[in-house]
């Protein structure tokens, strides 16, 4: 299972896992989706926007990877999923190019859910495994 | 949670927590509750407050209110106040992601029996007319230097510039509805962005507005009802809670991690979790994080101002009279997630200290200078929501309430996760039992109306007898909602 939700009092945490840091942070954007909307899967890719992050550690680069799609969720009223994602290390930290794709919040064919305020620092995690990678978020619903 | 050591038990809702429990502690933690309340509160919420009391220029005791449970960083329900002359540091998680989430209370003049017919008329145009639910964007639109102009004048920009409310409006909201210091040029693009087209709507989640009645049964104190302008049987009030938004949400975020980089290399501060990072008041950093956070406490104000606008409209459109004549005057506007520079007389002697409250409103006593002149005689109003289901509170601040930097409680608190609260409750049916019991719900999302299920939280009653016994808080009124609009 590459997301499982776990059991928080007022706000929203998940466990995640991935073979590679590229599908953990897919994961990671369809558990905050589907933390935003009941049918993801009904969100139509009209928009595109690229990505380009970097950040020292991977958690944070986690953290602000899925920063994007709740501020597109605000100042755009988009809900986006990532289409590609490729995460590299360098020098400083680690690299993160990628593409979001979705299309504006629509009430009548979107079935909203928790407005997302925001990652939260709080037991944020991004770990290797032996048979690739771990996580956990907690998000503040 | 069970109710064993690391307690000590000083008084009847006093559960102290001494600096021997974990190394780093500064001060001792106290957890304001009855023995109830104690033991339904999560574990994690210990571990969290002393934590709290490890942040450097700490002052007295680190507190959780009766209503707390466990956040990131501070719990909800948590209280520190700081001494910025001794290094004291400002922590945006001690003030949370939506920064002045708070409440907002008005009167009318009109009953029960007035309202009851026409209620879901009511409902269905101040659901029209309040925008609600994710991504929602709001009906004024302001372009960006006037969005800048609401973070530096907050809700008064609103009522001069725009004419959305009274100029008594500005008298009874906690500061005026503005705090001077803003700064607009401290906030990022992606805060601006994110809120720019939100001024004005609710949000979603515990967001919500209600209609709301005061049963003579449910007058706690005569007296104090009516200077705070309840005293008609049955009367209708409404009430709302809600924050600065996303603009608010990206600040948080921001700043956190700028204090992330700097607090360790530059200040020296460990902490013992990362939602706790801080820089002292007094540095580049933290000033700038005060005056970014200023906005967003601005910003707030202006958004509960513009909601009391269309509120104002709801009812003349609904009842065909103007507002001015429908009595809908505020009683009050408080914030419950904030920090703010307040005057205390701590140890013997009167210190200025940064009080953070996350999950907790402060409740100044009476002849409090701070006070507006309408209620300095009386006590500052403190306004505590229940679940949808159960109904909230006025109450009042009390001299007594020294004791925890005058802070009390802010709601119910959750007890049961949003996924458990979906499985358990389903949101159409919900809404029809409510109908049956004559409550009229307009929600955005069915789910998100089921995680919203009076029982995902605490009982209110507890909570507010708990501040009573406490001596931080005094009941006055309770209300029942007959209506409610979630996001």
């Amino acid at each position: 299972m590459p997301y499982r939700f776990v059991d928080h009092t007022a706000d929203v945490a998940f466990e995640l896992e991935g073979r590679s840091l590229e599908d953990l942070f897919l994961s990671a954007a369809d558990a905050t989706l589907a933390t935003m909307v009941e049918n993801p899967e009904d969100i139509v890719p009209r928009e595109r926007k690229r990505l380009i992050l970097e950040s020292k550690e991977p958690d944070l680069l986690l953290l602000n990877f899925l920063q994007e799609l709740i501020y597109y969720k605000d100042a755009e009223s988009l809900f986006l999923r990532p289409s590609e994602v490729k995460i590299s290390q360098t020098d400083d930290g680690w690299r993160l190019e990628g593409t979001l794709e979705g299309e504006t919040i629509d009430p009548r064919r979107h079935r909203t859910l928790a407005d997302v305020k925001a990652v939260t620092l709080h037991g944020l995690q991004v770990h290797p495994t032996p048979k690739g990678w771990c996580g956990f978020v907690l998000l503040d619903v | 949670m069970a109710v064993t050591t690391p307690f000590q038990r000083i008084g009847e809702t006093v559960w102290e927590i001494p600096t021997s429990y974990k190394t780093g502690m500064r001060v001792p933690a106290r957890i304001i509750a009855t023995e109830k309340l104690l033991q339904s509160m999560d574990a994690a919420v210990v571990d969290q407050i002393t934590n709290v009391a490890t942040i450097p220029g700490i002052v007295g005791y680190a507190y959780c209110m009766p209503d707390g449970h466990s956040g990131y960083g501070f719990p909800i329900g948590g209280v520190a106040a700081t001494d910025p002359s001794q290094g004291g540091v400002v922590s945006p998680g001690g003030i949370g992601f939506d920064i002045n989430c708070g409440m907002r209370l008005v009167r009318t003049n009109l009953t029960l029996e007035e309202v009851q017919p026409r209620i879901e008329k009511l409902m269905d145009t101040l659901f029209q007319l309040v925008p609600a639910g994710v991504g929602s964007r709001g009906a004024l639109k302001v372009d960006r230097q006037e969005f800048c102009e609401i973070l530096e004048q907050g809700a008064p920009w609103c009522v001069r510039r725009r004419g959305l409310g009274w100029m008594e409006d500005l008298e009874r909201t906690e500061e005026g509805g503005c705090l001077a210091g803003a700064d607009a040029g401290k906030v990022s693009r992606k805060a601006l962005d994110r809120g720019v087209d939100q001024v004005g709507t609710l949000g979603s989640g515990n967001h919500y507005l209600e209609v709301q009645v005061m049963r003579p049964e449910n007058i706690l104190d005569a007296k104090l009802a009516a200077a705070f302008g309840l005293s008609i049987p049955n009367q209708i009030v409404v009430m709302f809670h809600c924050g600065s938004r996303g603009f608010g949400h990206q600040v948080a975020t921001d700043y956190l991690q700028l204090f992330l980089s700097v607090m360790e290399h530059k200040y020296s501060i460990k902490i013992l979790d990362r939602e706790l990072a801080c820089a002292p008041l007094e540095s580049p950093e933290g000033r700038d994080y005060f005056a970014a956070m200023k906005c967003a406490l601005n910003m707030a104000f202006a958004n509960r101002q513009v909601i009391l606008h269309h509120v104002r409209e709801a009812f003349e459109r609904v009842f065909g009279k103007s507002a001015e004549d429908l009595g809908l005057h505020m009683v009050y506007d408080v914030s419950h997630n904030t920090a703010k520079l307040e005057r205390h007389l701590w140890d013997g002697t009167e210190r200025t200290l940064l009080v953070h409250r996350k999950g907790a409103t402060r409740a100044f006593a009476p002849g409090m200078e701070d006070l507006p002149n309408v209620y300095r005689h009386v006590g500052q109003p403190v306004i505590i929501g229940g679940s949808m289901e159960t109904g909230s509170y006025l109450l009042v601040g009390v001299p007594e309430g020294a004791s925890t930097f005058f802070s009390t409680a802010h709601g119910s608190g959750r007890t049961m996760s949003r996924a458990k609260a979906r499985k358990l409750y389903r949101g159409d049916k919900l809404r029809r039992d409510m109908e049956h019991r004559g409550i009229y719900i307009r929600a955005v999302s069915m789910a998100g109306l089921a995680e919203e299920a009076g029982g995902a939280y605490k009982n209110i009653d507890d909570v507010v007898e708990a501040t009573t016994l406490a001596g931080i808080s005094r009941p006055v009124v309770r209300f029942v909602p007959i209506g409610n609009i979630k996001g």
